[in-house]
């Protein structure tokens, strides 16, 4: 037998062919996971199948799988409504990892929502997906139909007694909607606010009942821990953490992309041996590891190992490990403005710290990006970061993260500060 | 010609009101319905808010504000073809703000305008999930990447050309 790819969550990709249909996906190993467990294993099983291999969220918040699954009240589906949905809502500047596994290979991801919505028996499925993404929204809409006329959607899904079916949610734009409880809010139909917890969504969330969300990415591991055992995965990782992680780098590399690769890997590595290496002409400065809503890293945190544990040591957080390259010709004000500005046009409002604090913090930015800021603006600046950064002063996380990237840069820019405020204008280019 | 007045035509009052029925509470397809009205006339207008607000049991004001909360609901009408150019971090390190100054020269709008002659809307929009290809847009439904001038001088000429 030849062993199980050491690359699960890609091996089946192939963008020039399209995905797999149902026929396909089986030949390439797929669906053996769900025979394998459905009817045969107890849900209990599966919960601690996923608990073992080490699985943590890669939504950003990096909770473990099987320990969020084990908080859902125990009845079976039959007896009880429950939501397992998936968090398809990618809209994290610098990520584009959901897009590739949604586009490359629908079926994984429903059977990785199969396998969860049996371990915590869930009768219902939800794909929340951002309405821009058109190609995934058609492909999704293909392989549910598909997965539904073979038998492996639907009503008592390999006799097994079991059933469950899924919809897709698409949304029309808001970065607050990945929000698990926002994304609650929003598919009752609601402006999406975020919800005060207790009750958290696997007692309390979508309408009322027992609910999980995870990460498409999360999910699409499911069926390769089922099939191939949870000690495999977990070793597949270099760390502490199991499995692989779908690393990306965006900005003046060689080449941008996405690679997946085991949990752990040194971002030298995923920078100079996969993307390249910064273009001619260009110096590494500083990037943000894991998106727009994590700290930004110096050139001389490049060691740092890609997994929870390593980067938040280093200062910041992998996030979605989808990092963003700042070059030393690329102003890092203007770059700090333009993430705020984002932020600050997706704060959903509802509290006022975050509602009034990110534009005042965009305006101070825009201020002296374009050369009239104050010495004062700092103080400001370093206010803003402290009171709307620590969690717990506003509703939900959304402030908090926006305020990584400009606490950070407050310390790691302070010269380039400085000099904008002194010289009245931006010494260098932005965007050039 | 498709006009924004109520009523909407019956299939899609039919459609709306299946989407309602498969949700524990009809609410639940506001955004469903609002998006299968745009996808049919463009945009959404006040009638046509006013008729989904009825069919799903809600006041306009409640529908409205769901309406007006996301970014790809149009509550104004759009040319006939709609260009979104990512602003967000790595599209701007990779120079959006240029091409968005092309654009607006070209085209002789700002963004959030509409050309004279209805062709083209051009809008800002988030992150799209393109940032290895950045800078990227949307245009209607199509993701384009590693977009330049000359790409986007094309595009406009094509854009003008189709209904
Ligand atoms: C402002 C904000 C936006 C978020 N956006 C997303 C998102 O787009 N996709 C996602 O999977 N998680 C997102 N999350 C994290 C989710 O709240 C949640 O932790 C995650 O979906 C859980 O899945 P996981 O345990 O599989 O990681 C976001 C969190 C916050 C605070
Ligand atoms: S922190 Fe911002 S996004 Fe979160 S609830 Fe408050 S206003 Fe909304
Ligand atoms: S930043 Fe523009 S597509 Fe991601």
């Amino acid at each position: 037998m030849t062993p199980p790819t050491e690359r699960p969550l890609t091996a089946m990709i192939d963008p020039a062919a399209g995905p797999p249909d149902c026929a396909a996906y089986e030949r390439a190993g797929g669906w053996q996971a769900t025979r394998n467990a459905l009817g045969r294993l107890a849900p209990a099983g599966i919960i601690d199948m996923v608990t073992r291999s080490k699985l943590r969220g890669r939504g950003g918040a990096g909770f473990g799988t099987g320990q969020k699954w084990s908080f859902v009240p125990k009845e079976p589906a039959a007896d009880r409504r429950k939501y397992l949905i998936a968090n398809a809502d990618e809209m994290e500047p610098g990520t584009f990892k959901d897009r590739l596994l949604l586009e490359g290979n629908p079926l994984q991801l429903i059977e990785g929502m199969i396998l969860a919505a049996y371990g915590v028996q869930a009768g219902h499925g939800v794909i929340f997906l951002r309405g821009e993404y058109h190609l995934a929204c058609a492909r999704l809409h293909h392989a549910i139909g598909e997965a539904r006329e073979k038998g492996w959607l639907g009503e008592n899904i390999l006799g097994s007694g079991f059933s469950f079916d899924i919809r897709v949610h698409s949304s029309a734009g808001r970065y607050i909607c990945g929000e698990e409880t926002a994304l609650l809010t929003a598919l009752e139909g609601r402006r999406a606010t975020p919800r005060s917890k207790p009750p958290f969504p696997q007692t309390g969330g979508l309408w009322g009942a027992p609910s999980v969300v995870n990460n498409v990415e999360t999910l699409c591991n499911l069926p390769h821990i089922i099939t191939n055992g949870p000690e495999w995965f977990a070793g597949l990782g270099l760390g502490e953490d199991g499995g692989t992680k779908i690393y990306g780098v965006s900005g003046r590399v060689v080449k941008p992309g996405a690679w997946e690769l085991p949990i752990g890997t040194p971002l030298r590595q995923i920078i100079e041996d996969h993307a390249g290496g910064m273009r001619p002409g260009y110096r590494l400065r500083a990037l943000l590891p894991g998106g727009a809503s994590t700290a930004f890293l110096d050139a001389t945190a490049i060691d740092v190992a890609m997994d929870y544990g390593s980067v938040e040591k280093a200062g910041s957080r992998l996030g979605t490990g989808m990092a963003i390259i700042l070059d030393d010709r690329t102003c890092p004000i203007g770059m700090i403005r333009n993430l705020e500005h984002f932020f600050a046009q997706e704060s959903c409002g509802w509290c006022t710290p975050c509602r009034d604090g990110l534009p005042w913090v965009e305006r101070l930015l825009d201020a002296i990006e374009n050369g009239s800021g104050q010495e004062e603006d700092m103080d400001q600046l370093g206010r803003h970061a402290r009171m709307l950064g620590a969690p717990g002063r506003t509703f939900c996380a959304h402030a908090p993260g926006a305020m990584a990237p400009l606490a950070s840069g407050l310390k790691l820019f302070a010269a380039d500060f400085a000099a904008h405020i002194q010289q009245g204008r931006c010494p260098q280019q932005p965007g050039a | 010609m498709l006009t924004a007045e109520a009523p909407l035509p019956a299939p899609v009052r039919a459609e709306i009101l299946a989407l309602a029925a498969r949700e524990p509470h009809p609410r639940g397809a506001g955004v469903a319905a609002l998006r299968l009205v745009q996808a049919r006339f463009g945009w959404v207008s006040t009638a046509h808010l006013r008729e989904v607000a009825g069919l799903l049991g809600m006041s306009a004001d409640d529908l409205d504000g769901i309406a007006t909360y996301f970014n790809l609901l149009f509550r104004r009408p759009v040319g006939r073809h709609v260009i979104m150019l990512c602003d967000s971090v790595s599209c701007w390190i990779m120079g959006r703000g240029p091409l968005c100054a092309h654009l607006c020269r070209t085209l002789g709008i700002k963004p959030g305008e509409t050309t004279a002659d209805n062709a083209i809307t051009l809008l800002p929009t988030v992150c799209i999930g393109h940032c290895d290809h950045a800078p990227a847009m949307l245009v209607d439904d199509t993701l384009h990447g590693d977009v330049d001038t000359a790409t986007l001088d094309r595009l406009i000429d094509t854009l003008r050309d189709t209904p």
